[in-house]
């Protein structure tokens, strides 16, 4: 049904993106809210193979930093001293997947905090940022677009398969719905909420507001194919032999909407992360400390955080091989819909 | 193709009437449902804006209480939404407490720079998607057609956010354009083309980044449409007339493909106006973006609603304009709606 080859490639591409990003806590050397205050806006370091004397070094190092004399808002890169980097160390404990108590990390160093991507104005490691951020940001997109999904195959199923006023009713409503600008009626949704509220709940409220907004469209589309899959020969005799509303629904109706219901999931979730990402950088979002990668590039908008500390662009460079991963994943199983459709 | 177009537009005036009715009735349904939906958001809200000035000792519960009456606060939903809506529909859309001024002035300064960059961004969208999309649609699968499909990829994977900042930042870098906002210090000393100018600098930047984000859809949709036309024997036809190439392709096949492509520029003003909102935030511009989430940082109801339903209205008009041209572009529509 669906063509193996070209959608499995994207989604194991995607699988390994998601695995580094629930994996956190070992990819980031420092816990994402710990503070070193005097380092705030510390460049990215470099890895070096190769140190200054020319020697090379199997095991890769960075470079320490320090403060020029009578400076106080620059380093520079204090090259006599190289500093190795360990893997696979033990360090600040975390919790694997917010439950398996662990305290394994992929690299740190024992003398100096290495600071891969640079740290922010609190001097807080921008990787573990991002690599936590996106745990938030994926997540609340996986979550809205499961919740909009769920919600829109459910009404769309009842309201092909029932028909009658419920279905026209339905479907005006999701026209409506479809024709409203939904940004601002996410914005308006959210100007009524309470605006300072614990990350959790937030993070909840985000996840449910995007996701109720959304119905829509995955219900018009399940609908269609609800409508034709209830004419359907088989599904006729079986109601003939008495099959029951449930049994037809389950056995025959929904399992037809599958392939429309991924593919829309493919589309719907690079589109919902980005309403977490555009709510949170507006600051209506998550809030701090907690990151996701919206209120990350929220200091950008700071003149002199967008004119000195480019680093801090990096959490928008991070979404996008997720972007590549969703898009090129939803076209090709769109081509395999529309090649399946002329098979058929 | 167009032989019978001017007899039928002299006799279908009365399915035109039913027509522009039914689309009015429609983009109506469309506001009423916006400001029914804004209002019962409201009725989520565990406060509101006098809610804070309780703790404010040096205000009385008296004065809150009054004021919140002034207001209507202490009245039940519907009754305040049935004052609400008959006093916008006398052109009274409430009364900002930030402001401490009526919504309706304070929205209209902001909806007219907001219209201003959201509308430059739909004529230069489509000025550019049009001959892209004609033009890759003509050499499909050749080089011009995956330079241009390539180009499209990449801007599609780059979400709107990170393509503004970005943008944003190489401004910053470069020192070519202002950073952000509408109009220069000295604006005022300047001659009228100075301010022109001057103004056409500062839209540089925000139209860029609205135009690029809205590409990759309208090229990829202005290819499928001219590609399919281009299929059709009409077009056989005329080129075995010996009708040159470029004349077949903007004045035969581009208005075969019409239909779909104007319900798609009605979508496009809408997109652009949800998509301005985030720009005009990232790069300053004194629109109903930044203003709107400035009130609902200050909890201005009226404020909020009134945006709100200005940026529905917007979209209801993108869309009205859309059906009107499809109408006088496809005589299908005419006779459809002629003989219902």
């Amino acid at each position: 049904m669906i063509r193996q080859h070209k959608s499995a490639r994207w989604f194991f591409l995607l699988v390994i993106l998601h695995v580094i990003v629930l994996g956190a806590g070992f990819f980031a050397a420092y816990d994402p809210a710990e503070q070193d205050r005097d380092r705030p806006y510390v460049p990215p370091m470099r890895i070096h193979f190769v140190d200054a004397t020319g020697k090379f070094h199997l095991r890769p190092f960075v470079y320490g930093l320090r403060v020029p004399e009578g400076a106080f808002d620059r380093y520079e890169v204090d090259s006599s001293q190289p500093i190795p980097l360990q893997f696979f160390v033990t360090g600040a404990p975390f919790r694997l997947l917010g439950v398996l108590p662990c305290s394994r990390h992929l690299f740190r160093s024992e003398s100096v905090r290495v600071y891969l991507l640079g740290t922010d104005g609190y001097g807080r490691d921008l990787l573990s940022r991002i690599l936590f951020g996106g745990q938030i940001s994926l997540f609340a997109g996986l979550l809205a677009a499961t919740l909009s999904l769920l919600l829109g195959t459910a009404i769309g199923t009842m309201s092909g398969y029932f028909g009658g006023s419920m279905d026209g009713i339905l479907m005006r409503l999701a026209e409506l719905c479809m024709a409203l600008p939904w940004l601002y009626l996410l914005f308006a949704l959210r100007a009524f909420l309470a605006l300072s509220v614990s990350p959790l709940k937030a993070f909840l409220l985000i996840v449910l507001a995007i996701g109720i907004l959304g119905w829509a469209r995955p219900a018009r589309l399940v609908r269609g194919l609800a409508l034709s899959a209830k004419e359907r020969d088989f599904v006729r005799a079986a109601r003939g032999f008495g099959a029951s509303h449930f049994y037809l629904l389950r056995r025959h109706v929904l399992p037809q909407t599958r392939s429309v219901v991924l593919t829309q999931a493919a589309i719907l979730i690079p589109q919902f992360i980005l309403a977490e990402v555009t709510l949170s950088f507006l600051g209506i979002g998550i809030p701090e400390p907690t990151p996701s990668w919206g209120n990350l590039l929220s200091s950008l908008q700071q003149y002199s955080v967008l004119a000195s500390y480019w680093w801090m662009y990096l959490p928008a460079a991070a979404m996008v091989p997720f972007f590549i991963g969703y898009l090129c994943l939803s076209s090709s199983l769109q081509d395999a819909l529309r090649t399946a459709k002329i098979d058929s | 193709m167009h032989g019978g177009l001017p007899v039928a537009n002299r006799t279908d005036f009365s399915g035109l009437m039913r027509y522009l009715v039914l689309r009015v009735f429609h983009a109506v349904l469309l506001l009423m449902a916006a400001s029914v939906l804004t209002f019962l958001f409201t009725a989520l809200a565990p406060g509101n804006y006098f809610d804070e000035m309780r703790l404010n000792p040096q205000i009385s519960a008296e004065t809150v209480s009054a004021l919140k009456s002034h207001y209507d606060l202490d009245k039940p939903l519907p009754s305040r939404y049935w004052v609400w809506l008959t006093s916008t529909m006398h052109g009274d859309m409430g009364y900002s407490f930030a402001y401490n001024s009526p919504v309706l002035p304070l929205l209209a300064a902001r909806a007219r720079n907001t219209l201003l960059l959201s509308m430059t961004a739909t004529v230069l969208s489509w000025l550019i998607a049009l001959p892209l999309g004609i033009w890759s649609a003509e050499y499909i699968a050749r080089w011009p057609d995956r330079l241009v499909g390539g180009a499209s990829a990449v801007l599609l994977v780059i979400p709107d956010i990170a393509l503004a900042l970005g943008l944003l930042m190489l401004a910053v870098h470069t020192r070519w354009l202002p950073a952000g906002g509408m109009v220069s210090v000295g604006r005022d000393s300047l001659s009228f083309a100075g301010r022109m100018f001057d103004l056409a600098r500062h839209m540089l930047l925000p139209v860029t980044i609205l135009v690029l984000s809205a590409q990759p859809l309208l090229v990829r949709h202005v290819r499928a449409a001219v590609a399919e036309t281009l299929g059709a024997g009409f077009i056989l036809a005329a080129e075995a007339h010996g009708i040159p190439r470029h004349r077949l392709l903007w004045r035969y096949a581009l208005p075969a493909a019409a239909n779909p492509l104007l319900s798609l520029f009605g979508f496009s003003i809408g997109a652009l106006l949800s998509g301005s909102l985030l720009v005009e935030v990232v790069t300053s511009w004194p629109g109903l973006g930044p203003f709107l989430l400035e009130a609902i940082l200050a909890r201005d109801l009226y404020v909020v609603i009134g945006g709100v339903l200005l940026s529905t209205l917007f979209l209801v008009a993108g869309n009205f304009l859309a059906d009107l041209l499809l109408f006088w572009a496809d005589p299908r529509i005419r006779s459809e709606r002629t003989a219902n």
